[in-house]
This record gives structure tokens, sequence and C-alpha cells, in this order.
């Protein structure tokens, strides 16, 4: 077939110079490997230069040696944090809203979507697609209104709710919670009719549907969804930036930016560490789940 | 099917009065309560806050609203700005200019991978979706410390290449150039992603037909895999512009908004007026300005939407 094109090919007076397709294959592979090295340069060179940094002492660091190399490593940066209150208390704070936040969002999406895939009734079409637009409608939009509601409701009724981190928990969902129902919605449709139909001839109610035959079926879906909703939670910054202010409130990105920096003296080494430490969580969980943090990723669009 | 199976069940069993119990284990009113805390979500914490900002748009700082009838009002003001003006051309010139590249580097990336052999794949993309993956404001704290003015890494490369040194985010053009830089580098993995996965779908027969009429590599790209990959293509530049569009995290952290409000996008600029500023009906003003762009969105996705339901 190769030769046969080429001979067409010469006919006409082109050079194409099939000579070998295995060698034609290799130079391609070669060049790939070429170029994804540069990308993954481009691409690894902060979390890198976060991690030599967070081994230097602070004397080395003002010593304006080489910054690509650590002379004398010192885990002292970690000791530092993980031994402070401050830092504990950011991380804490942290996990109880993550965690909060994703045992809510699962709790609502999962039976929304169960609901808007299986059990058709007015609106629900119309519902599904609403609940994707309001994901379109990002935090920069809605904190400003939120904050003034709050203040309003801490007028009219004395319930404080800015400066918790608690109110965190409330104020989260409303960035997972659409995504999720969606990415949910696309998963139960997915399941086969046949499915509920023979959990119904056996006598099931539609909780049981639910928790006996669509959970089960769908947990890709719901630990891709659970992923997702821990990320965002995790690397919020906006609504703890504009929603909370003492030091023991603040979660763990806001901290790190708010406290670590003081005025124009940075602790880099201890910052370095921080943001490091900050990042442990979700890259962990990707490593362990990458399939299923890369299913939650595409699913929001190819099921769009 | 199952619906059929559903009301045989359960409507004869009910008859034709319907007891409040009866009711209550009717299948639209389960799947009603089932749908309930998600709308109380949408329409008390996303719906009601946007309609309201469009509300506090029209008030002044003490909160009155505006007497529609005289010119005097949040917009008329914001026109009148420089720095507003300013700020439109910064946040249009770096979401347009960040989805380009992270288009670009996703699409050639996506290509590399692709043409690994499979069993090696899974290591590069895990190793290129990194940047995605760590939170954003933590990422940009290392850029930051990338871009320090007096321990620059970047500098002392340059040093030593003999480059002459570069005011990295104290000059308003290399602002700029950073803040791109830097959210170029956090979203172009998604792309990756997004169009590794489409071209994983193109089919390898399309690949064959074309290697046997002639075609080279960027002939099978650009008449092969472009328009096969057509639709994820625009709907991941359309997310991608979206939140682009909504950045605040990046700039805020890197630049916040210096030198001299060069790098203000609508985001940042909003949340220096309305909590620092503390004038906030002017901030909800600013905020607004990213609705248009989200409506030009909805549109096209809901039009995708339709179009695919037709198709199924």
């Amino acid at each position: 077939m190769t030769t046969a094109t080429a001979e067409a090919a010469a006919g006409q007076g082109r050079l194409v110079r099939y000579s070998s397709i295995s060698r034609g294959r290799r130079r391609t592979l070669y060049w790939s490997y070429f170029f994804l090295i540069v990308f993954v340069i481009f691409f690894l060179t902060p979390p890198v230069y976060m991690f030599i940094t967070s081994l230097k002492s602070s004397a080395e660091i003002s010593a304006a040696t080489n910054p690509w190399w650590v002379y004398h490593p010192t885990l002292s940066n970690y000791i530092d944090l993980l031994t402070s209150n401050q830092y504990l208390i950011f991380f804490r704070n942290s996990a109880l809203v993550s965690v909060c936040v994703v045992s809510l969002t699962m709790f609502i999406s999962v039976l929304a979507a169960f609901s808007l895939a299986r059990m058709k009734f007015w609106g629900s079409a119309t519902l599904a697609t609403g609940v994707f637009l309001t994901y379109l409608i990002p935090d920069t939009l809605l904190f400003i209104p939120l904050f003034k509601t709050f203040a309003f409701i801490h007028d009219k009724t004395g319930i404080e709710l800015i400066n918790h981190w608690w109110v965190l928990i409330i104020l989260l969902p409303t960035l997972t919670v659409p995504f999720c129902t969606w990415i949910m919605i696309g998963y139960f449709a997915s399941i086969p009719k046949e499915l509920d139909e023979a959990a119904l001839i056996d006598g099931a109610g539609y909780i049981q549907m639910l928790t006996r035959i669509f959970i089960p079926v769908a947990l890709p879906g719901i630990i891709a969804a659970t992923i997702f909703c821990f990320t965002v939670s995790w690397a919020n910054f906006l609504y703890p930036l504009a929603f909370t202010t003492s030091a023991d409130q603040l979660t763990l990105p806001v901290g790190i930016v708010t406290t670590l920096i003081r005025g124009d003296v940075y602790a880099w080494g201890q910052i370095m560490t921080g943001a490091l430490l900050g990042a442990a969580p979700p890259l962990i969980i990707y490593a362990f789940l990458m399939d299923y943090y890369i299913a939650g990723l595409t699913a929001g669009a190819t099921k769009g | 099917m199952a619906d059929v199976v559903a009301r045989d069940l359960h409507i004869p069993a009910a008859g034709r009065q319907l007891t409040l119990q009866k009711f209550a284990r009717r299948k639209s009113t389960i799947a009603f309560v089932m749908v309930l805390p998600l709308i109380l979500v949408v329409a008390g914490l996303v719906i009601y806050p946007a309609l309201y900002a469009i509300s506090l748009a029209m008030m002044n700082k003490s909160m009155q609203y505006f007497n529609i009838f005289t010119a005097k009002n949040n917009f008329t003001f914001l026109f009148g700005r420089n720095t507003f003006w300013m700020v439109v051309e910064q946040t249009v010139l770096f979401a347009v200019t960040a989805v380009i590249f992270k288009a670009l580097i996703g699409f050639i990336a996506a290509h590399f991978v692709h043409n690994l052999p499979a069993q090696g794949q899974r290591k590069w993309r895990g190793m290129l979706l990194i940047p995605w993956v760590i939170p954003p404001a933590m990422s940009t704290l290392a850029w930051l410390w990338l871009f320090d003015p007096s321990y620059s890494a970047f500098n002392w490369v340059f040093a030593h290449l003999g480059i002459p040194q570069v005011a990295w985010l104290g000059n308003p053009y290399w602002a700029r150039f950073c803040v791109i830089l830097v959210n170029v580098w956090v979203g172009s993995p998604f792309f990756l992603i997004m169009y590794l996965a489409a071209l994983k779908s193109v089919p390898e027969q399309l690949h064959e037909a074309a290697a046997i009429d002639g075609a080279n590599w960027l002939q099978k790209i650009w008449y092969v895999n472009l328009p096969m990959m057509r639709n994820i293509i625009q709907i991941t530049a359309l997310f991608s512009l979206i939140v682009t569009f909504a950045n605040f995290d990046i700039v805020k952290i890197l630049t916040n908004g210096g030198p001299v409000d060069q790098t203000h996008v609508f985001a940042t600029w909003a949340f220096t007026l309305a909590i620092w500023g503390n004038d906030i009906p002017l901030g909800a003003s600013v905020s607004l300005f990213m609705a248009p762009m989200l409506a030009i969105a909805a549109y096209f996705i809901l039009r995708n939407i339709r179009r695919r339901g037709n198709e199924a």
C-alpha cells in the first residue's frame, strides 16, 4: 500500500520519502517525547521550586546563592508550621469546611439528580437545564450581594454570619451543588431502565431503588463528583477572603496569604512550605484516584 | 417503561379521591420533595443574590435607590472613569489571550501525548495535569516567589545567560504578561485532558484513509482531527472563557491589581471597591459586567444541548 502511494506520488513528480514506516514513527515518537519534556518542565517548575524553597532556611534564601539548588537542606520550616497552633487551626478549618460541604452537596445533588433523571415530573427537564446554567454564575458575581444579605440578616435577627468559618458551609454549595447535580444526572441517565423496572416489579420503593441500585451502579460517578466537590471547597479563595477576617476563622489558602505575608516581610521558606502542605490533600487524592478525577473533569463537558 | 409500570401500580390503588396520604405517595410528589433541597439552595444562594446584585447596582453608597429620571447613577459614574475602561480592556485582553494560549498548548500537548504508545500515556498525562490539581491560590504563591523583585529565580538564570533583568511584576506590561502566563499555566492541563479525550474518539480509519490519500501530518490535523473535535473545542473554550473572565485568585495574589491598577480585572476591582472601599453598590455594578459574557455562553451551551438532544 505504501509503495503504491509512493510510486503514485513519485509519478506526479513530488518527492515523498516513505522509506520506512517504523523509522517515521520512531522519529515522531522522539519529537513527541522531546516536546512533552519541554511541557513537563513548564508545568512542574513552580511545584518543584516550592519544594526546593521549602527545604531552605531563611539565611540560605537571603544569601542569594543558586535559587535552584539546596546546599543545606533543613526540615525546620515543616517543623515550625506543623507545631504552630495557627497553621493547624487553618488546616482544621479547611478540613471541616470541605468535609461538611462534600456531605451536604452529595446529599442534595444525588437526591435531586435521581429525581430529575428518572422521575419525570412537570418542569423537570427545564429544571435540569436551569441547574446547569446556574453553574455558570461565578462566585465573583455572587459574593457582594451575599455579603450584603448576611449583613441585613444580622441587622434584623442578630445572627452574626460574617467572620465564622462555618458560614463557608452555607456559601460553598453555591459552587458545588449545580455541577455535581449535573454530572450525577448524566451518570444516572446512563443506567439502563431495565434495572429500575426489575426493582419496581420486586416491590422496591423509590428510596430503595436509589440506595440499592442507583448509588452502587453509579458509584464511579459519585466518587468523581465527590472529588470535584472536595477540590473546589478546599481551594476556594474568594469566599473565605471576603467573609472571614479573624486569624482563627480562616481557611488554609487565605490563612497562608494573609498571615504569613506580613507587610513587606515575606517568610518565603514558610510560605512555600505552607502552600505545599496545603496543596497536598488534593494532590494525594489525585495520585490515588486519577481516573475518577479525570472522569469528573471530562463528564462536565462531554455530557453537556 | 418504568413510568408506565409505576402508573399501573399506584394509580388504581389510589382511586379517584386523593387523600393526603395518597398524595404524599404519588410519584411526582416524591420527586418534587427530592428536588426541593436543590431548588432551595439554587434559588436562595444563586438566583436571589444574582437578582439582588442588579438591584444593588441601582443604589448609591448609602443604599438609597438613585432617582431613575436623573442621569446620575453608578453606571454613568463608571463610564466616566478612566480606570473602568482600563479594567474592561484588561479583562478582555486577559481572558481572550489566556484562553487562546491555553487552547493552543492543550491542543499541541494532547497530540504529543496521543502519539505515545498507549501504556506510557498514563504517567505523562498524570504529570501534565498537576497544575490543575494544585489549588490556584497555592500555585500562584509559588509564581509570586518566582517573580520576586530581588530574588527572582528567573532573573538568576537570565543573569547567568547574560540576558538583562526583568522587573516581572513592577512593569505594567510585564505584570500583564505574568498574570496571563500564570493563568495559562493553571488552565492548559484542563484543555489537554479534554482534547485528549476528544482525540481518542476520532476513528483511526479516518487517519488511514487520509494517509492513503497522501495527507501529511498537518493536513491530518486540519482536515480530520479539527472537524471531529470541533464540538469539544468550542465547549471547552467557552467554559474556560467564563472562568477566566471571572478569575479572581491569580490577579489578587500576584499583583493585587497593581502596578497602578494596570492589571485589575472585573472581579478584583469589584472586590476592592466593595469590601475595601466599602461601596457595595458600586462593586456590584462592576461585577455585573461579567453577566453579558455569561449570557453569550449560556446561549451557545443551550443551543449545544438542544442540538444533541435532537440527535439522540
